[in-house]
């Protein structure tokens, strides 16, 4: 972010409150505007207005406002909305919350400096996204395939290894018959130093580095630093993608933090509430970011988002997962008690959708029965799951010949299908390969989500000679 | 041109305050700032005005000016509606997109029709004839699916002076009426304020089905055509497959639909789909009927407010044309939220959870505007305008303040349930929570032509019902320990969720479902369940039942095209019911 144009000076704060500040007796202010605030001992905060009056303007202040006497501010306003510089030189670089270099680098040459708050894709200049990523997941692959330009969040909770996912994925994905490997920008919101370390250690090792993008806010950084962050982020997908041609996939973490500190200002400004203190326009917000991933018509690039979030308490009801899967385009749900039972990845594939993957999969693009199969995955692990449940009240021994073939299925899929290794990469034939297997648990005639001509051409082998015996 | 300007005191997101505005009305549009944002007057006190923004306000300063229009939010009417995309307050994203590039950029003001296209004209009126608001003027062919009506407009009413054929653009005129007021020129445009519903000269009783070849909807929980209906859910239940399944398949003539606050992608689906999709009645492509709204989630908020009603206004308009419209909206709880943030930004008073005040006003008048009508003019001509909502409560909790107020003023409900999306049971349509209140009246449409239809209907609801009593047993029992009857209740309420319940829109031959269908296939799986039910009560067990391959074919008819290939799945069950029987009474002899 860069406050250069030079413009109106005050001294005159009246009040701050929290990371909010009024100053009075300004005119010509203009809504969002960016604002640089010296301290009294000559050090910098920048902020932004948040409503602009004849005579008084309500900035937000980015960074520490403790200890800040009004007496001795002075204020400058800017003339204009927050802007980031950006550049194929981004790539490999590291920079913190608000966008200034952290890793010893110069200041990066810049080609255009850009609104961060972007503007929205006209819905029909979009491109419906239609490439199939090969993660090498089985359970996302071939269940909740990732789609390039997709926004596909994971839905975490706290200690389950939801930065292991993204890690694996960020390596494996590839879309099929394609050579191009992804862009690869991160942006960390209040996550702690060890775990974002985690992420430019792994991205060192793959060699991943040299065409990342770092955007680093971490848990000890102000709070109120994560509103501007994501948008820097992304204001960067969007050059790579649209201006240099790339295929990005952003990686934001943690999306709860962020509505934390949303929340943290929306309260300051003593705003009505929507549920559980967070403001009304939280929806809003988040679809403003969320929305800014996808592909454009005539672009050869793309946005790919994974947004990870920890759900509090584990509720998926909570307004943080909740509004994000009403914009994203799916989820993917971690699980504490698969993770407890040693699955890796512990994905809850009942909770999970992806809501692009119809479209993205099938003839031509994965296997005709991509679609058929993972229904068929969907209906028979659901059915293992109640069986599993009924035999926790009966014992198994209680459970009729049908709730236990569907029992030993649900068994059977999560050894065998869910769980892989940090390191296993599965094609999407693997993937197919082991579902019809485990589907040899139950009787043929149960796979009433296949057709038929697809149960005829791939239904293994052996069974089947041992069937018709 | 003496223009009234205003000055701009406060800038706050999308609402802004402005004084030396005396004069000025609610719902006035305004153009605010410098860059002449579109706004709109929502509320005034002495000369001043609180103003909802369409565009970001970003950069937006106190001082400088706001310019009045002394008109309110219209929509633009005429030709050329059709297969068009707009944005909450009618701007075309077509001609934006090939004017500005692929983001929408502020400012932008072009008219939602295009000005420099031609249409053909043929009057249907004359020199000398008396006309009244509503009357037909002539006709304009706008696609190969429609036949756009020109209308004059409610009110006025006057002699024919002159009337052309031939190629006009929406400014030319296309003849002369005299009226009270003197001479006026008849153009194909007309404009009508959003938020006033289009009147009509009566309203009529519903009585006939809006078909949307989807089983749980025509069978089960039907829609009349002028009828409304909700559907909740929380997210991934369903809801916008749903509204797309009904945008592409119902059997009206026009269908408006309206993305209110969603995602974009979602759109992109409908644009990309609908072109190349083909009418299973007409043949021609489903885009040549319909209109698409298009104000997505990141799109300002307040023009995400005026989206459903730019939407039911244009919808109004091809009632008015004598045309069953369909207009489905998703989903009015963004809608609702964009009150709600306006409100919140005026610090007004809220009831509950924020929203204010006024929302279950807002949400009835919205859903009055369906209905079937004798419309205005001097002829008796007929039209409707049927709403379909999407209710997307939090947490999928429907005791919230939107799900239960549009529950007050809609007649059919269909309630989205998570654990049967979960499943990926889709249509994720709750048998048992849902509700139509038309059943009664819509049965005579069905019985007329499928005389089984009612009775069937009634059996496999009261048979779901007892089902999921005896699954509440079967759940601390298990299912083995039943009687053989009520396992053979299981059984038949299996079949009738996978056989005829569930739905794939993505399925080539299942998408849509004719009326002839449903009904028989519906009757089908009842007949077996009978024929089932007299074998286990004549001894025949439940496992001999189960171990029939053949039952499973009740699940595969939905993948059948022809009524024969239905037959001989039924023929083969009936065959080896007919032998168990046999056996049966073997064992007895
Ligand atoms: N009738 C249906 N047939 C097949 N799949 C469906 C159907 N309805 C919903 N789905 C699946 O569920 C997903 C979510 O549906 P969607 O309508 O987008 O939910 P919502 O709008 O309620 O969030 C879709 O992407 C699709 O995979
Ligand atoms: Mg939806």
């Amino acid at each position: 972010m860069t406050l250069e144009t030079a413009g109106l000076h005050y001294i005159g704060v009246r009040e701050v409150k929290g990371s909010l500040m009024v100053i009075e007796n300004v005119s010509g202010v203009g809504y969002d505007e960016v604002v640089e605030v010296v301290m009294a001992d000559g050090s910098k905060r920048s902020g932004r207005v948040l409503e602009a009056a004849k005579d008084y303007a309500i900035v937000q202040i980015f960074g520490e406002t403790e200890g800040l006497d009004t007496q001795k501010v002075s204020v400058r306003f800017t003339g204009t909305a927050m802007t980031t510089p950006v550049s194929i030189e981004l790539l490999g670089r590291m920079f913190n919350g608000l966008g200034e270099p952290i890793d010893g680098g110069p200041k990066p040459m810049f080609e255009d400096k850009r609104d961060i708050n972007g503007a929205p894709l006209n819905p029909s200049a979009r491109e419906y996204p239609n490439d199939f990523i090969q993660t090498g997941i089985s359970a996302i692959d071939g269940m909740n395939s990732l789609i390039r330009g997709q926004k596909l969040p994971i839905f975490s909770g706290a200690g389950l290894p939801h930065n292991k996912l993204a890690v694996q994925i960020a390596r494996q994905a590839t879309v099929l018959g394609e050579e191009e490997e992804f862009a690869l920008v991160f942006a960390a919101m209040g996550i702690k130093n060890e775990e974002a370390r985690f992420f430019i250690k792994e991205f060192e090792d793959t060699g991943a580095l040299e065409r990342s993008v770092v955007y680093l806010n971490l848990a000890n950084d102000p709070t109120i630093e994560r509103i501007i962050t994501p948008r820097i982020a992304l204001t960067a997908a969007e050059y790579l993608a649209f201006d240099q041609n790339m295929h990005v996939l952003v990686i934001l973490t943690d999306m709860t933090n962020y509505a934390e500190a949303l929340r943290e200002i929306s309260a300051a400004r003593e705003e009505v509430p929507s549920r559980k203190g967070y403001p009304g326009y939280l929806y809003t917000d988040l679809a403003t970011i969320y929305e800014r991933a996808g592909r454009v018509k005539g672009k050869k690039g793309s946005i790919t988002q994974m947004p990870i979030l920890t759900m509090p308490d584990d509720d998926i009801t909570h307004p943080i997962p909740d509004l994000s899967g009403y914009i994203t385009e799916g989820q993917i749900v971690l699980s504490r008690e698969l993770d407890a039972k040693g699955i890796y990845p512990p994905i809850n594939v009942l909770d999970s959708l992806s809501r692009l993957m119809q479209k993205g999969i099938g003839k031509g693009k994965t296997r005709e029965d991509h679609k058929n199969v993972s229904d068929q995955l969907y209906l028979a692990y659901s059915e293992g799951v109640k069986s599993r449940d009924l035999a926790r009240i009966i014992g198994e021994k209680g459970l009729s010949e049908r709730e236990r073939y569907f029992l030993e299925f649900a068994n059977q899929f999560e050894k065998k299908f869910l769980n892989q290794g940090f390191y296993e990469n599965r094609t999407i034939e693997r993937t197919l390969e082991i579902a019809w297997e485990i589907l040899t648990v139950i009787p043929k005639s149960e796979l009433i989500r296949i057709k038929e001509e697809y149960i005829e051409k791939y239904y293994p082998r052996e069974v089947r000679v041992e069937e018709e015996r | 041109m003496s223009e009234e300007i205003g000055i701009i005191d406060k800038v706050s997101g999308p609402v802004v305050w402005a004084s030396k505005m005396a004069g000025a009305e609610i719902g006035e549009v305004v153009h605010v700032g410098e860059g002449k944002f579109i706004g709109e007057i929502i509320r005034l006190a002495k000369d001043t005005a609180v103003i909802q923004v369409y565009e970001s306000t970003s950069g937006v300063k106190p001082g400088e000016p706001v310019y009045r229009t002394k008109k309110p939010l219209r929509a633009e009417l005429g030709p050329g509606l059709i297969s068009s995309v707009y944005d909450g307050i009618q701007r075309p994203l077509e001609v934006i997109r090939e004017k500005t590039g692929y983001t929408i950029t502020r400012g932008v003001s072009i008219p939602a029709l295009l000005r420099d296209k031609k249409w053909f004209f043929t009057p249907t009126v004359k020199e000398g004839d008396k006309v009244l608001g509503g009357d037909i003027l002539g006709v304009v062919e706008e696609t190969s699916l429609v036949q756009h009506f020109i209308l004059l407009p409610p009110f006025m009413k006057g002699e024919i002076k002159e009337i052309n054929e031939g190629e006009f653009t929406v400014k030319d005129p296309i003849g002369v009426i005299q009226t009270k007021e003197g001479r006026k020129n008849l153009y194909m445009k007309q404009e009508w304020p959003v938020r006033i519903p289009r009147p009509v000269k009566e309203r009529l009783r519903l009585v006939e089905p809006l078909l949307t070849g989807q089983r749980i909807i025509d069978t089960v929980f039907p829609i009349p055509k002028g009828g409304t209906a909700a559907i909740p859910g929380g997210f991934g239940t369903g809801k916008t497959v749903m509204l797309h399944q009904i945008a592409k398949w119902a059997d009206a003539k026009v269908i408006i639909y309206i993305g209110c606050g969603e995602r974009g992608n979602e759109m992109t689906d409908v644009l990309k789909e609908f072109p190349e999709l083909t009418d299973p009645k007409t043949g021609e492509k489903l885009i040549k009927r319909t209109i698409l709204i298009a104000n997505t989630s990141n799109m300002p908020v307040a023009a995400r407010e005026a989206s459903i009603y730019m939407g039911v206004t244009l919808g109004e308009y091809y009632r008015d044309q004598g045309y069953d419209v369909a207009v489905v909206a998703d989903s009015t709880s963004r809608w609702a939220e964009a009150l709600r943030e306006i409100s919140g930004r005026l610090e007004e008073m809220p009831a509950e959870r924020g929203y204010p005040a006024y929302l279950p006003t807002r949400l009835a008048e919205f859903y009055e505007r369906a209905g079937r009508a004798i419309l205005l003019g001097s002829q008796q001509r007929l039209g409707s305008v049927t709403i379909m909502g999407a209710v997307s409560p939090p947490g999928g909790d429907f005791s919230e303040p939107v799900t239960q107020h549009t529950k007050r003023f809609i007649s059919v409900f269909w309630a989205l349930d998570k654990d049967l999306a979960f499943r990926r049971h889709f249509p994720a349509i709750n048998w048992i929570t849902s509700y139509s209140q038309y059943v009664e009246i819509l049965k005579d449409w069905w019985v007329k032509q499928f005389p089984n239809w009612y009775r069937d209907r009634e059996e496999m609801l009261s048979l779901l019902t007892e089902a999921s009593r005896v699954e509440e047993i079967a759940k601390i029992i298990g299912e083995s320990a039943l009687p053989d009857d009520q396992q053979l209740t299981l059984l038949a309420a299996y079949l009738i969720k996978e056989g005829f319940l569930t739905q794939n829109a993505f399925s080539e031959v299942d998408s849509y479902c004719f009326p002839w269908k449903q009904s028989k296939m519906l009757s089908i799986i009842m007949e077996f369940y009978r024929e089932a039910k007299k074998l286990i009560s004549k001894g025949v067990s439940i496992d001999d039942l189960r171990g029939l391959r053949e039952i499973m074919g009740l699940v595969r008819m939905k993948e059948k095209k022809t009524s024969e290939e239905i037959d001989e799945i039924w023929r083969k069950i009936k065959d080896k019911l007919e032998q168990l029987a046999k056996k049966e009474v073997e064992v007895i002899l």
